[in-house]
């Protein structure tokens, strides 16, 4: 692996949209192919964008998660697989920013993924345990300084192309299912053996195999502190607001695409505008929709980040499950609005206006961690919590 | 506190967890013996119609409902504030 060391130019905005260019020009081949968007991922590690949410004094940039969404919705109008690695990449930093903070190996370790540009990869779903990621079957056995384990994967994303794995388990092995850690194996501590292959509607590029995962590392190398933490006050937040920001940039860029359609056609025959124009203005209040969403959950993320009580309540959880409710059914009426607008040029692949791959990609959305799950949750939360109702507050 | 014996008769009742709710202490951690989040809505709503209190928003959070004794906290501090009120 080549380790750059050089800062690239221009800001971050500027350094993810070289990123996009090239993510854009393979994005059919990764995708026809469902393999790993590798020239991507070495352009983000060119524009050293991957350690980038890592502490400044730990050799990172300290970026916010307002500016990480930025760019994976730059990312997403190019190539969602490879938007949705850097989005899942950047949730497992954010599980390592917020919980391993005063942890030695853990800083040490957060140096290392700023320093060689290191990719995170996430093993959180279990054979058996029926898609609830806050249940484990597999248990971390801890003897002496030493911690293994073995899990029935079914999904580790981008698994031979991570550098490191975080990995959820059982604390021990009377524990009972909810009682849950997360731990960091590095790629020489560990063995995947595959089981599943990723042949898949779309986001074939996430490369998202199962595997039989069998580790061996020091015990320093488990998180600090709960999952239960670390999934409430930290992975729920990065992984609706990210990929919501992945799926806004597939569905902007399918608008973009429809709306030059009706550009070019209308300039083409200026007396009558094509049929599916006004459905332009209708994608447009949707689009807008997904954004307000967005940036809204944005903002409440700010406000609670530093008060745990407020990130751990039910009124956040129940915010952020709504976000991605929201974001993932509404990109699909949008992308299917940009269709009848496209016509034919759209349902074609390889044309300006195909939008084949944006529809199978957003297709992922409702499923990555499946929305009647989510609904069931938040079902089950407004049993007590009383849902703030009040416009500005 | 008065009200610890209650609150543990509820947590057996609707806790569902997979260990004798006497085993635990009133500072024992109730999630990592097993209470999950559909359990601990529940548990929540059986306290509130056990002792006739609501929970506020800034109480609907982990902290209130990871042991016996931060519940039994709560209600002491709910119920003095609804007969003050």
């Amino acid at each position: 692996m080549t380790i750059h060391t050089r800062t690239p130019t221009g800001d971050l905005s500027a350094r993810m949209r070289r990123v996009a260019d090239i993510a854009a020009a393979h994005a059919d081949s990764v995708d026809r192919e469902g393999r790993f968007p590798q020239e991507a991922v070495d352009a983000l590690r060119a524009e050293r964008l991957m350690g980038i949410q890592i502490p400044a004094e730990l050799g990172g940039e300290s970026a916010s998660t307002a500016e990480i969404a930025e760019l994976c919705s730059i990312l997403g109008r190019a190539c969602s697989a490879s938007a949705m690695i850097f989005a899942m990449h950047q949730i497992k930093a954010s599980s390592l920013v917020t919980h391993g903070g005063e942890a030695p190996w853990h800083q040490a370790f957060m140096a290392r993924v700023a320093g060689e540009q290191l990719l995170l990869g996430s093993a959180t779903t279990e054979g058996g345990i029926g898609g609830n990621l806050r249940n484990s079957i597999c248990a971390i056995a801890v003897d002496g300084d030493t911690c293994r384990l073995e899990k029935n994967a079914t999904v580790i994303s981008y698994g031979d192309q991570s550098d490191a794995i975080l990995i959820t388990s059982r604390s021990h092995a009377d524990a009972a299912p909810s009682d849950q850690v997360m731990t960091v194996f590095l790629k020489d501590q560990y063995t995947l053996e595959k089981t599943h292959t990723w042949d898949a509607l779309g986001m074939r590029g996430t490369c998202s195999d199962g595997y039989v995962f069998k580790g061996e590392a020091p015990a320093e190398q488990i998180l600090p502190r709960p999952f239960a933490e670390i999934a409430a006050q930290s992975m729920l937040a990065h992984a609706h607001i990210l990929w919501s920001a992945v799926w806004y940039g597939i569905a902007a860029d399918a608008f973009a695409k429809a709306q030059a359609f009706v550009r070019a056609a209308a300039r083409k025959s200026p007396e009558a505008a094509p049929p599916g124009a006004i459905r332009v203005a209708e994608a447009s209040s949707l689009l807008q929709g997904v954004k307000a969403s967005i940036v809204a959950a944005l903002e409440a993320y700010e406000q609670a980040k530093t008060d745990d009580d407020k990130l751990s309540s039910m009124s956040f959880a129940v915010a952020m499950n709504n976000l991605k409710i929201a974001s993932s059914q509404t990109i699909l009426t949008i992308i299917n609005h940009c269709m009848l607008i496209c016509g034919i040029l759209a349902y074609k692949n390889g044309t300006p206006f195909s939008l084949g791959r944006h529809l199978r990609d957003a297709h992922s959305a409702q499923l990555m961690i499946s929305n009647d799950r989510i609904l069931g949750n938040t079902s089950t939360m407004l049993l007590i919590h009383k849902q703030d109702t009040s416009l500005l507050s | 506190m008065a009200t610890a014996e209650t609150i543990r008769d509820i947590v057996a009742k609707h806790g569902k967890l997979p260990v004798e709710v006497s085993t635990l202490a009133d500072d024992g951690d109730l999630y990592a013996a097993g209470l999950s989040s559909f359990a601990s809505v529940q548990l929540m709503l059986a306290i509130e119609e056990e002792f006739d209190i609501e929970f506020p928003e800034n109480r609907l959070n982990r902290k209130t409902f990871q042991t016996i004794a931060a519940i039994a906290e709560a209600v002491d501090e709910l119920t003095r504030d609804q007969q003050a009120a």
